[in-house]
C-alpha cells in the first residue's frame, strides 16, 4: 500500500514550518520519524493534504541538562534517548523506556516528540511523560505556550496541540534530592505494542517520599496517571505495605479491554505487579544513588 | 519532485511523488532489488536499508525523507567479487534459507559490526530484533555475524600478531 495523494514540504525553518501549520491547519500534518505517520498513511486511516516534514530544522534534537531538569528536542529519536551518555544517572526511567519503544530500526527513526504527540494509548512515552511530570512546549505564529504532560492527553490519539501548533521541547524536572524510577512492559514480542506498560518514578526526601508518580499504558482510552497510588505514597515511609497498597490502587484506576493480548481481570493484575516491582525497583536506585 | 541520494557510493537521481515510499523509489526509480517488500506494514524488516549508516525500514519513509542522505543496499555490501565479510559469515554459517530477509539481516548486521565490533550473542540478537526470518530459527543468523565478527577481527590483527582486538564499544540496547 501507498498512500493518498499529497503535497510534501521540508521547511529548514521553524518560521517557515509554522507558517505552513498556520496556512493549512487540519489539512496539514506533521511529520518527525515517521514510524507513526508513515503507517497510517499507507493504511489511509490519515490522508492529509499536506505532510510537513521537520527533519530538516536544526535545534529540535538533542538531550540536555538545564537548572532544575532535562530538557529534551522533540525531535530526538528514541536511538538517541537510549544511547545519550549518563541518562541512565540522570532519569533512569527515561533510559530504561527507550530500549523497549518498537524495535531498533523503528528507534533510529521515530521520535520522543512525535510518539508523545501521536498519543497513541499503547504509546511508551505518554506514561513516562505523566510519570516524570514533564512540560512540553508548544509553538505556534501566535506564540509560545507549556502544556502540562497531565492536561496535554485528552483521548485516543487526541491531545491538547491544536493544528497550528508543533511541539518543539520536552522539560523533565528533576529534583535535587534522592530519586529514581523504571519502566516495565509486557510485550508478546519486540516491537509489538504494550499489553501493559508502567512507568514509575519516586522523589525521595529526608527517607520519606516526596513524589510518586505512576504512568500507565495501554489500559485506557489514554495512557493513565494513577492519581490514588500516587497520592497514597506521598509523604509516607516507604515500605512493601504501602507498595503494595498503591499497586492495588493503580490496578482499579486501570480500565483495560479484552482483546487478543489478554482479559481484563490478567491485564489489571499485572499493572498491580508491575506497579509494586517498580517502586521496589526505583527505591533501591534511588537508595543507591542512581537517579 | 526530484529526488538526489548518494547510494553504494553512487549519486543517483529519480522522480518521485510525495507519497512514494523509499523503498519503491529505490526499487522501481533505482533499479535496486536487492531491497525487499515483506510485510509493507513495518514489522518484518526485508526493506531494510542503511541511512546514513543506521538500518531503517524504507517502507516506512517517504523517498523525500532520504533527499541528500547516505544510502546503503544489499548490492553495496560486496566490492567487486570480494564479499563483505557478513556476506562470508552467512555464506559460511549457513545463514539463510528462502533468503527473502537476508539483505535486511545482513544490513543490520554490517551497521552493528561498525558500532561493535565484538558483540556478544545477546547484543546480536538485539540488533536483529526488528527483523524477521521465517526459515532459519535464527541460530545460524547469530552464528553468521559472530563469524563476520571473529573474521574482521583476525584479518585486523594479522600485522601485529598477539595484538588484542580493541574493545568493543558500549553496546546500545539493554
Amino acid at each position: 500500500m501507498f498512500p493518498s495523494a499529497l503535497d510534501y514540504r521540508a521547511p529548514t525553518s521553524l518560521d517557515e514550518a509554522l507558517d505552513l501549520l498556520t496556512q493549512h491547519g487540519d489539512d496539514a500534518k506533521v511529520l518527525a520519524g515517521g514510524q507513526s505517520l508513515v503507517p497510517l498513511l499507507k493504511l489511509r486511516l490519515a490522508a492529509p493534504g499536506l505532510v510537513v516534514d521537520i527533519g530538516r530544522i536544526g535545534g529540535l534534537d538533542g538531550v540536555g541538562t538545564q537548572p532544575g531538569g532535562l530538557h529534551i528536542g522533540a525531535r530526538t529519536t528514541h536511538a538517541d534517548i537510549e544511547r545519550a551518555p549518563g541518562l541512565r544517572r540522570t532519569c533512569a526511567l527515561l533510559a530504561d523506556t527507550a530500549p523497549l519503544v518498537s524495535d531498533p530500526l523503528v528507534r533510529n527513526m521515530g521520535t520522543v516528540g512525535g510518539s508523545v504527540c501521536h498519543a497513541d494509548p499503547a504509546g511508551d512515552w505518554a506514561s513516562v511523560m505523566l510519570a516524570l511530570n514533564a512540560q512540553f512546549t508548544l509553538r505556534s505564529k501566535r506564540g509560545e505556550r507549556t502544556v502540562a504532560a497531565a492536561d496535554f492527553f485528552q483521548g485516543p490519539f487526541t491531545t491538547a496541540l491544536a493544528p497550528d501548533e508543533l511541539m518543539t521541547a520536552i522539560r523533565i524536572p528533576l529534583p535535587s534530592g534522592p530519586a529514581s524510577g523504571t519502566y516495565l512492559k509486557l510485550e508478546r514480542k519486540v516491537g509489538d505494542f504494550a499489553t501493559v506498560g508502567v512507568a514509575v518514578q519516586l522523589e525521595l526526601d529526608d527517607g520519606h517520599i516526596a513524589r510518586a508518580g505512576i504512568g500507565l499504558t495501554a489500559v485506557g482510552a489514554t495512557n493513565l496517571q494513577a492519581t490514588a497510588a500516587e497520592q497514597a505514597l506521598a509523604g509516607q515511609a516507604p515500605s512493601d505495605d504501602a507498595f503494595a497498597h498503591a499497586a492495588r490502587l493503580a490496578a482499579e484506576a486501570a480500565e483495560p479491554k479484552d482483546d487478543i493480548r489478554g482479559s481484563v481481570d490478567y491485564k489489571r493484575d499485572v499493572v498491580r505487579v508491575y506497579v509494586q516491582r517498580g517502586l521496589r525497583r526505583a527505591l533501591a536506585q534511588a537508595r543507591e544513588g542512581r537517579a | 519532485m526530484n529526488i538526489t541520494v548518494t547510494i553504494n557510493g553512487q549519486q543517483r537521481s529519480g522522480e518521485a511523488e510525495g507519497r512514494t515510499l523509499l523503498v519503491d523509489f529505490i526499487r522501481n526509480t533505482l533499479r535496486l532489488t536487492g531491497t525487499h517488500i515483506g510485510c509493507d506494514t513495518s514489522n518484518c524488516g526485508a526493506c531494510t536499508v542503511l541511512m546514513d549508516g543506521k538500518p531503517v525500514k524504507s517502507c516506512t519513509l517517504l523517498a523525500a525523507q532520504a533527499e541528500g542522505r547516505t544510502l546503503r543496499t544489499v548490492e553495496g555490501l560486496a566490492e567487486g567479487a570480494t564479499l563483505h565479510a557478513v556476506q562470508e559469515g552467512f555464506h559460511q554459517e549457513h545463514g539463510l534459507q528462502c533468503g527473502f530477509c537476508t539483505p535486511g539481516m545482513m544490513l543490520v548486521a554490517a551497521a552493528l559490526l561498525e558500532r561493535n565490533p565484538n558483540p556478544t550473542d545477546e547484543e546480536i540478537r538485539w540488533a536483529i530484533s526488528g527483523n524477521l526470518c521465517r526459515c532459519t530459527g535464527y541460530m545460524n543468523i547469530v552464528k553468521a555475524i559472530r563469524h563476520a565478527a571473529e573474521s574482521t577481527a583476525a584479518a585486523a590483527s594479522v600485522p601485529v600478531a598477539g595484538t588484542p582486538v580493541a574493545a568493543a564499544a558500549p553496546a546500545g540496547g539493554s
